[in-house]
């Protein structure tokens, strides 16, 4: 039987949203569900970790080197704990875990299934490749199996339960060789990108920062998180965070707006799983069309700020 | 400052994907091919950390067959002053390419690797940190800026939460993200000199590497499509569409 261990991402005090996908990315697996807390007071987190359905328990591991989450501090102490009887470690699949997990599997031997998206049986995986256009099943070889998953794959798991805590104690120091020095935060004054239930993106089309605004006004109407194209974020009409792609965030919202944006492979490798896609754009044959549930044809510029006074 | 520099040949990033009929994979033959995006990033960066006098030698690497080498004069055009060619035909994957990178840091002495933060293709997202992982060192993965310091570098990450700064030891793995720089177009002068610079050939028995366990491909799809929508010719027409649909 599969014993499973889940790295558990967090920040704040709080446990990332995406855990409670993990979780249920690990009952396809199906066996024993642990989650480690790795942090300075994990008490806070672990106690929400413990209501996730189908954990359990959580192991908490504090340490004052556990500060600021970094892979090189973390992998020693993944690998300490996978050694007692884990035959599989699963991360999710943030840059958090993107980070972390090739790390640890570099150390125990094994090579790294990244952003499994369905599971056939405990040790083969579909996952993406080529932004989203292939994609291929693969099948780990024998020894531990170490994974990232793919968030906009899995629903969250409910909370509910009452897995026991276990405070556990891993060796874990201080890097010499990587000081954290800062974190220049986004500003989490809107949903979460990677778990709203809407989304509202803009394109290269909106200009400027200034113009940008427009895209929020709509988003706030009906409560929704900001997205935004690379082209975007490359002309500096938002940060970096906010993009969705290939090589962004990958988001699987129930409704999806795309305004300005063309449709580019790399951008809709980002939103292949969003349930409802509206296009709003002023060239016809934009590829954006051939995927949204529901197109425009027209001026961002007009349509939008009538689009919001309407709903 | 000696730096090193990963460069993959890539399907080009506007092909259009085909899975074969069989399911073996994706088509790569008569398909246009170009160095990966992210790996031209690190180059330009090496390049530039060059011209402003931190590093001394950039040697750029790739991994795979023959057709590999224009890769690598892509690598050199963009400055590279010399170039290894690990030759090895068939898949490579991340941890067997982290142990032939690890094994050529260590016997070229070089105080930076770096990677491109995912290869477009296989989009894994690995062989950096491994790499890292293999030789005990110090990442610093999707960095949008990049000081070098005599023993030092000071990376600007992109990550989910926003901007992260790390300060990390030399020799360490820095992995790019698309904001560092913005390649630049390679002239026809650099290209012309570039045929004439040194390619060194290895294989994975000369550097002492064992290929590492991997994983098995049991087959390639394509991802299920989704149907072309309606086209609505007004913004009531796309409110009431919505509510109907119970999503506003
Ligand atoms: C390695 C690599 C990775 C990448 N990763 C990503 C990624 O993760 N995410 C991503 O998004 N992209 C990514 N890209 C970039 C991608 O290829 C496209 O360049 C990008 O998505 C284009 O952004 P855009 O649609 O906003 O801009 P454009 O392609 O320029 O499209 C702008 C659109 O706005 C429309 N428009 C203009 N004015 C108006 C108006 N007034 N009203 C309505 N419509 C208007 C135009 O018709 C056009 O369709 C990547 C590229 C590479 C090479
Ligand atoms: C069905 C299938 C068949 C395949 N067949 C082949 C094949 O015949 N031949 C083949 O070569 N690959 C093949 N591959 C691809 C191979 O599996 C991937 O290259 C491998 O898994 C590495 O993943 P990645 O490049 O996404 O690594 P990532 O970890 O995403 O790469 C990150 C960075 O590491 C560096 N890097 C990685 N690999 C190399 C390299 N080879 N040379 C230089 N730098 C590198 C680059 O800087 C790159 O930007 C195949 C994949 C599939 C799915």
């Amino acid at each position: 039987m599969s014993k499973i261990l889940i790295v558990a991402e967090h920040a704040n005090g709080k446990l990332n949203a995406g855990v409670a996908k993990v979780v249920a990315a690990a009952q396809k697996i199906g066996g024993e569900i642990d989650v480690a807390v790795f942090a300075t007071d994990g008490s806070a987190v672990a106690a929400e970790a413990a209501k996730l359905a189908g954990v359990s328990k959580v192991l908490q591991a504090d340490n004052a080197a556990n500060d600021h989450a970094l892979a090189v501090v973390l992998t020693s102490q993944i690998v300490e704990l996978a050694s007692k009887g884990y035959s599989h470690v699963l991360v999710p699949g943030t840059t958090f875990g993107k980070d972390l997990a090739p790390r640890v599997a570099a150390k125990l031997g094994v090579p790294q299934v990244s952003d499994v998206m369905a599971v056939h049986s405990a040790s083969s995986f579909d996952r993406p490749t080529y932004a989203g256009n292939a994609i291929t099943t693969v099948e780990a070889p024998a020894g531990t199996i170490v994974a990232t998953v793919r968030l906009a794959s899995f629903n969250a798991v409910a909370a509910g339960n009452g897995a026991s805590v276990e405070k556990v104690s891993v060796a874990a120091s201080a890097s010499a060789n990587t000081k954290f020095v800062s974190l220049q935060a986004a500003k989490a004054d809107r949903p979460d990108l990677q778990s709203a239930a809407r989304v509202v993106s803009g394109g290269r089309a909106l200009g400027s920062s200034e113009n940008f605004s427009i895209i929020y006004k709509l988003a706030d109407k009906i409560g929704a998180g900001v997205g935004a194209s690379r082209a975007a974020v490359d002309s500096g009409y938002v940060p970096n965070d906010m993009q969705v792609g290939q090589t962004g965030k990958i988001i699987a919202p129930e409704l999806y707006f795309a305004i300005g944006i063309s449709g580019a492979i790399q951008h809709l490798a980002g939103i292949k799983d969003a349930r409802t896609i509206v296009a709003i754009n002023k060239d016809p044959e934009a590829p954006i069309f051939e995927v949204a549930d529901f197109g425009l044809v027209g001026d961002l510029f007009q349509v939008v700020p009538e689009l919001e006074g309407k709903l | 400052m000696k730096v090193l520099v990963s460069v993959k040949r890539v399907v080009d990033y506007n092909v259009r994907i085909q899975i074969k009929p069989d399911g073996s994979g994706v088509v790569t033959d008569g398909v246009k091919h170009s160095m990966n995006p992210f790996d031209e990033i690190a180059m330009e960066e090496a390049v530039r950390q060059k011209e402003k006098g931190k590093v001394t030698e950039i040697i750029a690497v790739t991994l795979g067959g023959a057709k590999n080498e224009e890769t690598l004069r892509t690598a050199l055009a963009f400055g590279a002053d010399r170039a290894i060619h690990v030759k090895e035909e068939g898949e490579i994957q991340p941890l067997t390419a982290a142990r032939a990178l690890a094994a050529l840091v260590k016997k070229e002495g070089a105080q930076v690797l770096f990677t491109g933060k995912q290869a477009i293709d296989d989009d894994a997202n690995q062989t950096g940190q491994m790499t890292a992982a293999l030789l005990d060192l110090p990442q610093a993965t999707f960095a949008s800026k990049v000081e070098l310091d005599a023993g030092k570098a000071t990376v600007t990450r992109e990550i989910d939460a926003g901007l992260e700064t790390l300060e990390v030891t030399l020799p360490a793995v820095i992995t790019t993200d698309l904001r560092l720089n913005e390649p630049r177009y390679l002239k026809l002068p650099d290209i012309m000199k570039a045929k004439k610079k040194p390619i060194e050939t290895v294989s994975f028995a000369d550097l002492g590497v064992q290929p590492a366990p991997g994983l098995k491909t049991v087959k390639t799809a394509p991802p299920p499509s989704r149907s072309k929508g309606i086209m609505v010719k007004t913004v009531d027409e796309l409110v009431s569409a919505l509510k109907a649909k119970g999503l506003v």
